[in-house]
């Protein structure tokens, strides 16, 4: 199988190397970075980066269509990435590819210096507790119709599934732990 | 949860890496950088071709300067401090900037002793020319590299040089035995464990960002293409004829460097760049690249 990195901004290179580990000799890992690209694709990353800027460049070269285009693939969305999948952005006019029934709220713990590291219970994973990375980052405010929440950090959803799409706001990347990338590849995306 | 760790200081500069970084004075120019796309913005008085030609000493922007800035824009905003003005810094983190530039464009505070970077929950960047300056910064807790180049200039060439030794001392470190990397320490006046990283990983541990002279779409690729992970943008843009447009156009370059046919299109009718200015014809006392080594 093939995977994408949309590669316009962002730590695409943290991602490409924690999928390549994950998904071993199952496939290959690709950058994306036109339109063109998308086609073919069983799945595709949106990495962590600024929203603004992974979105105006996403419309900006037709990134945006072509996705869309593809109803079968899977989507796994790290902090600005899972922007990028939220039906609604509270508070900002802005774009998303709207293809999870959740709301989001930017920066939600504050500017840079709330930044945190925070140990995540989330039972798809296991009992073992996995290393959150918290930069910027957004929440996930309103969870509706088929979405489902798979873990929360003190009240707060900060991971969510639907069918396809998997919207995180910490970033798994950044950590050596390559669970949440396994359980998108096999369990996310039917590897 | 743990706040401040080295993790999230160094993660949000790697959530700015294939992105552009604009110089600006007001929450309008804010406004037109973040709307060009800009993953940052750096919250000055005046850009550093402003401040070169304006003389006397430089320091830290009015906070309600930065505050205004602040306010206008979501994407992460910095803001500069003197070298060695942990008071400047102080500030600054009360004031809840995102990232602050200890930057040898404003007058030095000190000149021996850069800030304890470790002791701040906000991450630092900080200007380099080699592999020694940079390891030096990274010592002291930088979360972040650029290029010095000389800044408010318009012109690459010092960026291009310092990129070039940086990406040169590293591909030489990566190539050494285990027992040379003491002398190479000692050399790039640097600490052995960093050596030791930087030969292992083959690249610096922190994000490394061009910058001091970038004007052009073409400037950004050149310098992408030299091993920078992204661009910071001082006066080359709001010193242009169009900065909407420029704006635009570099972060485009910045994301699509190695696509030729594209920054051929990219590079159409954006207006005049800034003038720039001969580096070679400032005297040694007027360049800002010696200051803080």
């Amino acid at each position: 199988m093939r995977v994408g990195v949309l590669a316009l901004q962002g730590d695409v290179e943290e991602h490409l190397t924690a999928m390549r580990r994950a998904l071993g000799r199952r496939g290959e890992v690709v950058q994306v970075k036109r339109a063109e690209q998308v086609h073919g694709l069983k799945a595709l990353v949106i990495p962590g980066g600024e929203s603004t800027t992974i979105g105006k460049l996403m419309q900006k070269y037709g990134i945006d269509r072509a996705v869309l285009a593809e109803p079968e693939l899977a989507i796994l969305g790290t902090c600005a990435g899972a922007i990028m999948l939220a039906e609604r952005i509270e508070g900002y006019e802005q774009f998303s590819l709207g293809l999870m029934s959740i709301s989001v709220a930017r920066n939600a713990f504050g500017r840079q210096r709330e930044s945190f590291e925070a140990e995540l219970h989330i039972e798809v994973l296991g009992k073992k507790p996995f290393p959150g990375v918290f930069i910027r980052a957004p929440v996930i405010t309103e969870v509706r119709g088929s979405a489902e929440v798979l873990a929360e950090l003190e009240g707060k959803v900060v991971l969510v599934r639907q069918g396809r799409y998997l919207a995180c706001a910490f970033h798994p990347e950044l950590t050596p732990d390559r669970r949440l990338h396994r359980y998108f590849l096999e369990e996310v995306a039917g590897a | 949860m743990k706040k401040g760790s080295v993790k999230v200081k160094r993660g949000l500069a790697q959530m700015l890496k294939g992105g552009v970084i604009m110089d600006v004075t007001n929450a309008e120019q804010a406004g037109i950088a973040e709307d060009a796309g800009a993953v940052a913005v750096m919250a000055l008085e005046k850009v550093p071709a402003d401040i070169r030609s304006a003389g006397g000493v430089a320091r830290m922007a009015d906070p309600a300067k930065i505050q205004e800035i602040m306010d206008a824009v979501s994407i992460p905003v910095m803001a500069k401090v003197r070298i060695g003005h942990f008071a400047e810094a102080q500030i600054l983190e009360a004031l809840g900037v995102d990232f602050i530039d200890e930057s040898e464009v404003l007058t030095p505070a000190d000149e021996h002793n850069h800030i304890d970077k470790h002791r701040f929950k906000v991450p630092f960047v900080c200007g380099a020319r080699n592999l020694g300056e940079a390891l030096r910064r990274i010592a002291e807790g930088a979360a972040m590299i650029r290029t010095k180049g000389e800044a408010g200039s318009g012109n690459i060439v010092e960026a291009v040089r310092h990129m070039r030794l940086v990406m040169g001392e590293i591909r030489r470190l990566k190539g050494m035995r285990e027992d040379e990397l003491y002398y190479a320490a000692k050399e790039l006046q640097a600490p052995l464990e960093l050596v030791r990283e930087v030969a292992r990983l083959g690249r610096l541990p922190v994000v490394n960002f061009a910058a001091g002279g970038i004007a052009t779409p073409a400037d950004a690729s050149l310098m992408m293409q030299l091993g920078a992970d992204g661009i910071f943008v001082g006066s080359g843009i709001f010193k242009s004829s169009d900065p909407e447009a420029r704006a635009r156009a570099i972060v485009e370059a910045t994301t699509h460097y190695d696509d030729f046919e594209l920054l051929a299109e990219i590079s159409k009718g954006i207006g005049e760049p800034m003038k720039g200015i001969d580096v070679r014809q400032l005297s040694e006392k007027e360049l800002l690249q010696v200051r803080g080594v």
